[in-house]
Formats: structure tokens, C-alpha cells, sequence
């Protein structure tokens, strides 16, 4: 390549990034205190449908062990 | 820097200049147009003024780079671990292995579920994709890829069919079948093609389209049917080593992570990145959306696995103790948010409070590193694949509240 081109894709190069940072420095955000907030209320919301947090009892368990009769 | 090739999918004569030539997409005012790389290189540099040269155009980065960190940095004004000291603590956890899934020759390197809950595909090194019923252990499908280290694997949201794709650098689509007679690797189409290994892929919403990672540093969106390629996907500085499509309620965006330690998330339509994040300290291994769409959590070779909020534009919390020394793999959240499981190479799979950022429990069992982790559609259960061939499939049988 010769060297033209290669300052060439250079500047092209650092045009692209220059123009993603204004792209990204322009959204709009929100405060961390905010953010957590509606984590923290999602995980509360759904906490009681989640089988892996609160655990489901063994007769709804469709991985449970399959026991063996047993002839009295 | 990386290589990236770009995925030549035109050839003809270019926009501009007219000469037969491999095009690429460009867009002047919002037009498309297929250029010649040649003229796209001289269109981005084109209305240079005098004073742009690559010097000031650097600074000029620099100081965005800077204002970003400022802006960010306006907001944060507490910690999430702060803020979630009001929440109950989680008590003792007792996760039991409650199926083992043996029959892979070697090592497991991903794993998806079906949407019906029971349902596993997974692949591995020798060039095996199984798809294995998880109630019952059985086989219902094996395939043998011609290509060995099957990196990805994917579920189709239909249950029919299942995509696979690694060192090929080509995404294949297998209808599933049940009649005996049908050869599977007969049907098989190739649907995506790179110019390096495939790292992962997922189908989106429908059967119809998969998204893919590809070590050539880049991701792609294609239409299963025809082939084509939909949208491409620049931007990482070396391989994209994992993918993970936005919950379906919030949009059409999605999260990749690189060997160059950043997570990047995608607008689908447009192809552009919407926003970065640069904080870990070594490659991304696995990316995974928290389920409310907000906020995303990542693992990776720097032992650490971290939550980005995407609101917030920041990391916002760290998942990580000084004995833990070896890279996460994979992670994925449990329904609600709360859990985060996380795959590591030292053989164990930590779970992580997501809000405290504290670690609940620890679980042993692989003889290998952890490579892949997914928790069920429902959230009941979840699976683990390793370098040892084997899969477990584990579930919660007690929570000890505090």
C-alpha cells in the first residue's frame, strides 16, 4: 500500500471513530440512582415467580427423581 | 489492529466510478449507494478541511472520549450495592445437579434450550451436535458438522430446526425431523458465511432470520431462506467472541462483547452502534441481557463479571473476589434478575447476588472448565456444559431464608 493510502484510511479511520464518540457522547442518560431503583423494583416484582430463587416443591418438579415402587 | 475483512456480498460496477468491482454499501444522505472501496475511501475523506488532519481529528477523539467519562460520571451518584442495602438479603441455596447428559465425545462448547422447556441442543468439539431431551436424558438428533471446535449452537424459537456453525465460518440450519429415513445432513443449509470462525449465532423473534459473531470481528444479521446477508455490524477491534438479542418487548437492539474488552450494542435496522463500554480488563467471553431489557451483564478472562445499565450508560456494579483468579465463560440471569450464574474455567459456577453483588453460592461437579450456562425458558432450571463432555442440568431444591 502505498503511504497516501495508507494516511488516507488513517484519516478515514479516525473520522469514523470521532464521528461514533458524538454519536455516543449525545444520548440521553439517567442517574445510577434511578437505574437501580427500577433494577431493584424488577427483581422484587418477579421474585416470587422465580423457581431458582425461591426453590419449587418436589411434587412440581418435572427433573425429580423417579422413585421405584415398592411392593408392601 | 485487527484484520476485518469485509463481507463482500455485491460485485458489480461501482456507484462512482464505474469500474466492475467488489462494492460496499455507503451512505450519502441517508441514500445507499455501493461503492468501490477505493471511492468509499475517498468519500470519507472527502470535504476535509484544511485543518483535519489526522492529528487534530485524534485530539479531537480524545477530548469526546473525555467528555463521555465527564458526562457519565455527572450521574453516578450512588452504587447499586447502596442502593440495594434495603433489600432482604438471600439466605443459603442448595442447587442440586439433577440430570447429567453424557454421550458427547469431547469437549461441550455451547448449549441452547428450546422454547418447550426440555428441549437441549448442544455442541462440541469433535464436531457432534446433539439435541437431547433433558427429562429423560435421551438423544433425540445427533449430527457430525464436517468442521471441528462447533463454537455456536442455536435453538429456532418454532423447536424445528437448530443452527450450529465454528472453525467452518459458516452458520448451518438443520430442519429437525423425526422420520427415521431422513438424513439429516441432507437438509442442511448454509446460511451465514465469514471470513473467520463462527462464535456464536441466535436466531431472532421468528425462524426466519439469525444473527451471528464471527472472529473476523464482525456480527451479521441474515434471512435464513435466501441466505442473504441483512445487515452487517463494524465496529470491534478484534474477534466477537458472544451475542445476546434484547428481550423481545424492548426493541430491536442487540449486545456483543470482543477480544477487544468491549461490549458494543447494536441498532439491528440501522447497523450502528448505539452505545460502548470499555471497563473490563481482558477478553468478553459471554454476554447476557437482564430480563427487563435495561441493563446487561457481562463475563470475562479477567476473572470479573460485571452489569452495564443501559439507561444509565455505565458499568454499575462488579462481580468479583480476589480468589477468584479465572476467567467467567458464560453467565445468564435467573428469571427475575436477582441470580446471576456464571460459568468459570476453574470448574465452578458461582451464583451472584445481582443486586448486592455479593456471591450466594458455589457449585462443583464439572472435572473441566465451564463453557456454556443457560437457565431454562421458564426459569426452573438451568444447564451447564463443559470441557469434561458432559452437561448438568440443576435446579434449586432449598432456599434457606436468613
Amino acid at each position: 500500500m502505498s503511504s497516501k493510502t495508507a494516511s488516507t484510511n488513517n484519516i478515514a479511520q479516525a473520522r469514523r471513530t470521532v464521528q461514533q464518540l458524538r454519536l455516543e457522547a449525545s444520548i440521553e442518560r439517567i442517574k445510577v440512582s434511578k437505574a437501580s431503583a427500577d433494577l431493584m423494583s424488577y427483581c422484587e416484582e418477579h421474585a416470587r415467580s422465580d423457581p431458582l430463587l425461591i426453590g419449587i416443591p418436589t411434587s412440581e418438579n418435572p427433573f425429580k427423581d423417579e422413585k421405584t415402587c415398592v411392593i408392601l | 489492529m485487527c484484520d476485518q475483512t469485509f463481507l463482500v456480498n455485491v460485485f458489480g460496477s461501482c456507484d462512482k466510478c464505474f469500474k466492475q468491482r467488489a462494492l460496499r454499501p455507503v451512505f450519502k444522505k441517508s441514500q445507499q449507494l455501493n461503492y468501490c472501496s477505493i471511492c468509499a475511501e475517498i468519500m470519507a475523506t472527502d470535504g476535509l478541511h484544511e485543518n483535519e488532519t489526522l492529528a487534530s481529528l485524534k485530539s479531537e477523539a480524545e477530548s469526546l472520549k473525555g467528555k463521555l467519562e465527564e458526562e457519565r460520571a455527572k450521574l453516578h451518584d450512588v452504587e447499586l450495592h447502596q442502593v440495594a442495602e434495603r433489600v432482604e438479603a438471600l439466605g443459603q441455596f442448595v442447587m442440586k445437579t439433577r440430570r447429567t447428559l453424557k454421550g458427547h465425545g469431547n469437549k461441550v462448547l455451547c448449549m441452547d434450550w428450546c422454547k418447550d422447556k426440555r428441549r437441549i441442543v448442544s455442541s462440541s468439539q469433535d464436531g457432534k451436535v446433539i439435541v437431547w431431551d433433558s427429562f429423560t436424558t435421551n438423544k433425540e438428533h445427533a449430527v457430525t458438522m464436517p468442521c471441528t471446535w462447533v463454537m455456536a449452537c442455536a435453538y429456532a424459537p418454532s423447536g424445528c430446526a437448530i443452527a450450529c456453525g465454528g472453525l467452518d465460518n459458516k452458520c448451518s440450519v438443520y430442519p429437525l425431523t423425526f422420520d427415521k429415513n431422513e438424513n439429516m445432513a441432507a437438509k442442511k443449509k448454509s446460511v451465514a458465511m465469514h471470513t473467520n470462525y463462527l462464535s456464536a449465532c441466535s436466531f431472532t423473534n421468528s425462524d426466519m432470520q439469525i444473527l451471528t459473531a464471527s472472529g473476523d470481528g464482525t456480527c451479521a444479521l441474515w434471512d435464513v431462506e435466501s441466505g442473504q446477508l441483512l445487515q452487517s455490524f463494524h465496529g470491534h477491534g478484534a474477534d466477537v467472541l458472544c451475542l445476546d438479542l434484547a428481550p423481545s418487548e424492548t426493541g430491536n437492539t442487540f449486545v456483543s462483547g470482543g477480544c477487544d474488552k468491549k461490549a458494543m450494542v447494536w441498532d439491528m435496522r440501522s447497523g450502528q452502534c448505539v452505545q460502548a463500554f470499555e471497563t473490563h480488563e481482558s477478553d468478553i467471553n459471554s454476554v447476557r441481557y437482564y430480563p427487563s431489557g435495561d441493563a446487561f451483564a457481562s463475563g470475562s478472562d479477567d476473572a470479573t463479571c460485571r452489569l452495564y445499565d443501559l439507561r444509565a450508560d455505565r458499568e454499575v456494579a462488579i462481580y468479583s473476589k480476589e480468589s477468584i483468579i479465572f476467567g467467567a465463560s458464560s453467565v445468564d440471569f435467573s428469571l427475575s434478575g436477582r441470580l446471576l450464574f456464571a460459568g468459570y474455567n476453574d470448574y465452578t459456577i458461582n451464583v451472584w447476588d445481582v443486586l448486592k453483588g455479593s456471591r450466594v453460592s458455589i457449585l462443583f461437579g464439572h472435572e473441566n472448565r465451564v463453557s456454556t450456562l443457560r437457565v431454562s425458558p421458564d426459569g426452573t432450571a438451568f444447564c451447564s456444559g463443559s470441557w469434561d463432555h458432559t452437561l448438568r442440568v440443576r435446579k434449586t431444591s432449598f432456599h434457606f431464608a436468613v
